[in-house]
């Protein structure tokens, strides 16, 4: 790998910019004050019509929240002990998925497995494509033109951002979610998992090793 | 049945077409290598105009070398980008 350029004209410390309660939504200095009111109003005019009932939007915007990163990390830990699990998740992750009882409300689900020999990093260079059915809404970052514009130009130098240094030795695989496809990586795992709990294993995993912007340290 | 296979190289075209065609404009033109037939799914094209009867047309993951994308890719040369074409915007690529 060449030398990083450390004078990078417009570097964003995006490790910086994240906290665990980072905000969903992304909002400008002034708040989101004048989008509330007229979604208030405009909620309220579609219930006076009857073109939504009292609460739905509420219902509906739990429904979207509801599901979070464990039913990813969930699929991350089978994997882990059950090797026939990671194959048929490698294979198809949607039918797999179904296998936990978990519904993946995206077209096909694709998993992309982390080796000694390849790292897999997930963006959406178009929009936000993310498999939110399985890992909850996308942090800020993965939204933001930033990340977007530059994980596909230079994925090493925005991974050391995240304080993550991939080895020359490794292959570093950018997929670029643009279309139909929903993208997880399967973390490696720890050095042992033999006699572990699958819970326990799962909780190891964390947002950001599923998107490929960090590594379980082993 | 798909126009292209697992291995085969293909170009993507560069049809010049404006709106939500979801092909980046850093691929077009560019040499890859199929990966995988995805399925079919209803043209984007079509979609983003409110068509939701238009055909529908195979997709595919295609992996494309990083230093072939960008002539200025300064960070490993065996790195390599995956992204997802539809089948109209694809050759067959000799050599």
């Amino acid at each position: 790998m060449a030398e990083r350029d450390t004078t990078d004209p417009c570097p964003l410390p995006l490790r910086t910019a994240y906290t665990a309660q980072e905000s969903l939504v992304v909002e400008d200095d002034a708040g989101n004050a004048e989008a509330a009111r007229i979604t208030t109003i405009l909620e309220g005019m579609l219930v006076a019509k009857g073109l939504l009932a009292k609460g739905e939007a509420d219902q509906e915007i739990e429904k979207i929240e509801t599901p979070g990163l464990h039913l990813g990390a969930r699929l991350v830990a089978r994997a882990w002990v059950d090797p026939d699990f990671r194959n048929r998740l490698l294979a198809d992750g949607k039918l797999a998925a179904a296998e936990l009882g978990m519904k993946v409300g995206e077209a096909q689900l694709v998993v992309v497995e982390n080796t000694p020999d390849v790292h897999n990093l997930i963006v959406c260079t178009l929009c936000s494509c993310y498999p939110r059915s399985i890992l909850g809404q996308p942090p800020s970052w993965y939204i933001s033109k930033t990340y977007r514009s530059r994980a596909v130009r230079e994925p090493r130098t925005v991974l050391h951002e995240f304080g993550l240094d991939i080895p020359e030795a490794v292959r570093v695989r950018v997929h670029d979610s643009n279309a139909d496809m929903r993208y997880l990586v399967l973390p490696m795992p720890p050095a042992e998992t033999v006699g572990r709990h699958e819970i326990d294993l799962a909780g190891l995993v964390s947002r950001d090793m599923l998107i490929g912007t960090a590594v379980l340290q082993r | 049945m798909p126009l292209f296979h697992a291995g085969e190289r293909i170009r993507v075209l560069d049809l010049g077409k404006a709106g939500h065609v979801r092909i980046p404009a850093y691929v077009r033109g560019h040499v890859g290598t199929v990966v995988q037939f995805c399925g079919v799914f209803l043209n984007p094209e079509d979609l983003a105009i409110g068509n939701a009867g238009g055909r529908v047309v195979g997709c595919y993951r295609v992996e494309f070398l990083q230093t072939d994308l960008w002539t200025d890719y300064s960070e490993y040369p065996d790195d390599t980008l995956v992204t997802e074409i539809y089948e109209h915007w694809m050759e067959p690529a000799h050599g």
